[in-house]
Parts: structure tokens; sequence; C-alpha cells
């Protein structure tokens, strides 16, 4: 109930943001709503299905280069047939890379997503007429609903309409993720993470809804990446690179992947950290390094397992 | 016939586990397949149970070939698998357990969007199998809260909510107390018979138990069958109970 409560104050809060706080403020939310509907997927994979994926930013730049090839090279601005498509990309391209991925688990599916994710920064960095290079590719202001929103400048743009457009595909994809995981199939995730053996004795095909489980977070990644694009305008390399996928992980971490909301969370928390710790210092990464081996050995729970032990059963 | 192994064989290396075995058990059953360690049980268990393919011979389960076919496919034709260790789902509850199960027996463990919640059918199921199995009270509690004998319950109530035609059993009553033994057996066969199970397979090194609930008792040495027949002749044969117990049973 206090959960609840105090999801539904968070969320009032987020809706009358744009009333109270600064435009730098609400940009700085921008990124944290991503990088949340991306932490959604990773989270699925990581907290309900047991697999650890140190390459889901190679799903998140797939959004990304999505929105810059859609937005400046094919003259498709509508926000909407972007998400589409970079889910649709995003789904594409998982189901190789999940086949290879899921016949491992532990060390062995973390590394061999890394290496995928590599393999993908890589061509980002050396295709450069299909990618841009190191330069990347634009990102065209898009519409949204079909309203291009050409009076307003790029701030009140980004801090208005695309705000609100941001704040409720978080939403929606939390409603969505959470129907998932309390669905038939996020049962059985639950029971692979728990026993993989066991879980096959009584009829779960453990490799094949692993395999689900992957597409589904890269679809989300890749939802995230599009978005995350938009208020940069640029989509370049290194989103694909592994230190990318190690901040999605640490934010999965700091947020506690054992419960629903830490990815979401962990991206505001992070997001808000990082500003305020890159202003006061030029070792941010230290800091956030020293940061990190806290949580795990203190706070393995992370900030949500602070307040509640474990997720609910079905 | 519901369950058969013809002349298998099965080699790690060089070592022969089980060598020539064969064994019919038909609907009706309840076998023990007994010997000492290192007779090959386990092993012809996971046989059995599809989890290792045999070096040579073949199983048959209702008739089709299932040599090496894996768990999911055996659960899905009707044979279910609990283990000589406790094996849960340290954090599911007691509920959860079982309605994993169900679902995946229902072949719907993949959909997506259907709410479980509201699905009063399938944790009525859930409810009364637990009850079933004594764990009606735990519905809501993780596994690795039980005790020791409670998991073992567990761990065979979702085998048998796969709603089996055969179920093996590996040590059933193995890590608990002398006194729950009986116990956890009455629960087990009494369930069995509610449940319109076909043939129990057991695992059992414990004779009170194996010659308390067997109808047939298959004593395996050296991979070997070594006696196969109702518990009387196995007790009336004194060279048979001195390989497998080490003793004749007085």
């Amino acid at each position: 109930m206090i959960g609840r409560a105090a999801t539904g104050a968070a969320l009032i809060a987020l809706v009358l943001a744009p009333f109270v706080a600064s435009p730098y403020q609400l940009t700085l939310l921008l990124p944290a709503f991503a990088y949340g509907i991306a932490l959604l997927g990773l989270n699925l994979l990581f907290g309900t299905a047991g697999l650890l994926s140190f390459g889901h930013a190679l799903f998140v730049a797939l959004g990304a280069y999505t929105a810059a090839w859609l937005t400046t090279r094919t003259g498709v601005r509508s926000l909407e047939v972007i998400v589409l498509a970079a889910a649709l990309v995003g789904a594409t391209v998982a189901v190789p890379v999940g086949l290879l991925c899921v016949r491992y688990v532990k060390i062995y599916f973390g590394m061999l997503t890394l290496a995928f994710g590599m393999l993908f920064y890589s061509f980002l960095y050396k295709f450069y007429t299909l990618t841009g290079g190191d330069e990347g590719i634009r990102v065209l202001r898009p519409t949204l609903v079909g309203a291009p929103f050409a009076d307003l400048d790029k701030v009140a743009f980004l801090i208005g309409p695309f705000y609100y457009y941001a704040l409720a595909l978080l939403v929606a994809a939390a409603l969505l993720m959470r129907r998932i995981v309390r669905s038939p199939l996020g049962l059985s995730l639950r029971a692979i993470r728990e026993n993989a053996d066991k879980a096959a004795f009584v009829g779960v095909s453990v490799r094949r809804y692993r395999f689900y489980a992957f597409v589904i977070a890269a679809v989300f990644g890749a939802v995230g990446g599009t978005l995350l694009a938009v208020p940069t305008g640029l989509a370049d390399p290194l989103l694909a690179y592994w230190t990318h996928s190690g901040n999605l992980v640490f934010m999965l971490l700091l947020g506690g992947f054992q419960h629903f909301l830490g990815p979401i969370v962990g991206a505001l928390v992070f997001i808000v950290l990082q500003d305020s710790v890159m202003s006061l210092t030029a070792y941010w990464r230290l800091v956030f390094g020293g940061l990190l081996a806290v949580v795990v050995i203190f706070f393995p729970g992370g900030l949500l397992g602070l307040s509640r032990p474990r997720e609910r059963s079905v | 016939m519901l369950l058969e192994a013809v002349g298998v064989r099965k080699f790690y290396g060089t070592f022969c586990a089980l060598d020539g075995v064969t064994l019919a058990i038909p609907a009706g059953q309840f076998v023990s397949i007994v010997g000492p360690n290192g007779a090959g049980k386990t092993t012809l268990v996971n046989v059995l149970t599809g989890l290792v393919p045999p070096s040579d011979g073949r199983v048959r389960f209702k008739g089709r070939d299932v040599a090496g076919v894996g768990p999911v496919r055996l659960a899905r034709l009707g044979m279910a698998r609990a283990f000589q260790l406790v094996n849960v789902f340290p954090d599911l509850t007691v509920a959860d357990t079982i309605a994993v199960a169900v679902v995946n027996r229902q072949r719907r463990g993949a959909r997506l969007f259907a709410s479980l919640r509201g699905d009063r059918a399938l944790w009525d199921e859930v409810a009364a199998l637990a009850a079933l199995f004594g764990l009606g009270a735990s519905l809501g509690r993780p596994a690795r809260t039980l005790a020791q004998g409670d998991k073992k319950l567990l761990d065979v109530a979702s085998a048998f909510a796969l709603s089996p035609e055969v179920i093996l059993l590996d040590e059933p009553t193995s890590g608990v107390s002398t006194a729950d033994k009986h116990a956890i057996m009455e629960v087990l066969v009494q369930a069995a018979a509610r449940l319109g199970i076909k043939s129990i397979i057991q695992v059992e090194h414990d004779m009170d138990i194996v010659f308390g609930y067997s109808d047939r008792i298959v004593a395996l040495h050296q991979g070997r069958v070594l006696a196969d027949g109702p518990p009387a002749a196995l007790q009336a044969d004194a060279e048979v109970m001195a390989t497998v117990v080490g003793r004749a049973r007085a």
C-alpha cells in the first residue's frame, strides 16, 4: 500500500515538475525516462530471468541510430513510427544475438553479450557511410502524435511536449512490463532464475523462455534508446560502448534489481547523481566506482532494497 | 506397457554404469529400484527420464522412443520426476512453485499478457494440490523457509502438478527424519491415488520403505538387474538380500 502511494506521489510529482522545476532540471529527467524504459527490459533479463547482460547498450544504440536514420535519411519524423521501427529493429537484431547468447549462462552469457555490444560498437565506428563513424548521425526533432511544435524552440519542445511524451511512454512501458512480469512467462522466468534444472522438470522450456526474455529486453532497450537520442540530437558509437552497458548495470544495482520499480529509481538517481558529482569534480568516475562498491557490499538490494526486502509473489 | 527399457547400456568413459538393463513397467505398479552404492540406480532413473541418453538400447514411454529427449518433452508426454536432493525454487512461494508446473502443463507458460492474479481456476488447483501434500497453510511462504520434509513434499507436489502418468522419485525420503519418512510416503501414495497417477517408480535405500510400499522391486548390482519381482520373492532370496542390503532381512 505504501509502495503504491509512494509510486502515485512520485508520478504526480513528475507530472507537475514542469510547473515548478527549472528547464535544466527537467532536461535532466529526460535521459532518466529513457534509461528507465531500457532498464525495465534489462531487469526482465537480470532481475526476473537471472541473466546479466553486459551488452544491453547495443540495443539502446540501435534505438538511437534507428531514430537518427529515419529522421535524417528517410524524412520520417513521427516519433510513434520511430519508436515502433526501433522496437522492430531491436527485436530483429535480438533474434540471432539472443539465439546464440541464451545457450550460455552466468559469466559466459555476460561475456557473449559484451562481445556483441563491442562488435556493434566497432561496426558503428568503422562503417562511416552507413553510421557516420565517430561523428555519429544527427537526430532531427520528431513530431509527436503528428504535431511538429515548430513554434517552440528546442528547450521549450523538450521540457514541454516531449517531456510528457517521454513520461507517458515510461508509464506505458512500466505497465506493460508489470503485466509481463506477472504473466505465466514472468513466473516461468522467475522459476528459471531460481533453479533452471528443476524448472525444466516441471515443463519449462528454459532456453526458449530465456530467448523470449532477451528479445523483450532488446525491444525495451531500443525504445529507450530512441528517447535518449532525441534530447541530445545525436546517435554516436559511444552509445554502444561497453562502459555504457556498465552504466546500465550500475543503474540497475543502484535502484534495486529485485524490485519492479528499481530500474526507474536507479535511472533517476544515477542521472541526478552523475550531474551533481560531475559539477563538483573531474574525478566523477572515481566517485561512482566507490559508490558502486558501497552499493554492492552494503546495499545489495539497491535503494529500494532498503524499503522492502523482496519481490512479491504472483 | 507404460515404460520400457530394452537392453540399456550407459558408459561414462570406459566405466559401464548400466549393462543391458531390460525393464517393463505396466500401469498400476509401485516399483522400487534398489541396490548398493554404484549399482546404477540413479543412472537408470536419469536414462528413463531422458536426462541422459543411453549409450545403447532403447527407452520407450507409452510406445514412443524417449531416449535422451529431455525433461520438458517427457513432462509433456506425462512423466515427472522428483530429485534425491531437495530441489525447489528457493525464493518462489509454495503457491508459485506449484503454479509454474500447472501453467506449463497447460502449455501456457510462455503467455505474455495473461494475468495470473485473477486466474481463479489456477489458484484453486494450486491450493487443492498444496492441501493434498499438507502445504495448504504455507501457500504464501517462500520455499526456502520451509522445513526439510516440507521442501521434499513441495518438490514432489510440483512434479504431481504436471498430472503425470508416471512419476520417478529419487530417494523421496532422503534427508528426512525417520519419524517423517512414513508420513511423507503416506502423503505421496494417497496423492498419487487421488490424482490418478498410473505408476510410481522410486529409487530408495530405506528397505522398510521399499518393502512397505512396493508392488515390485528391481534390484541392481554393478549395472545389471540382479532380481526383479514382488517384495516377498526378494525377501526370500538370501543371496540377493545380502548383495542389496548387505545382510539378510530378518
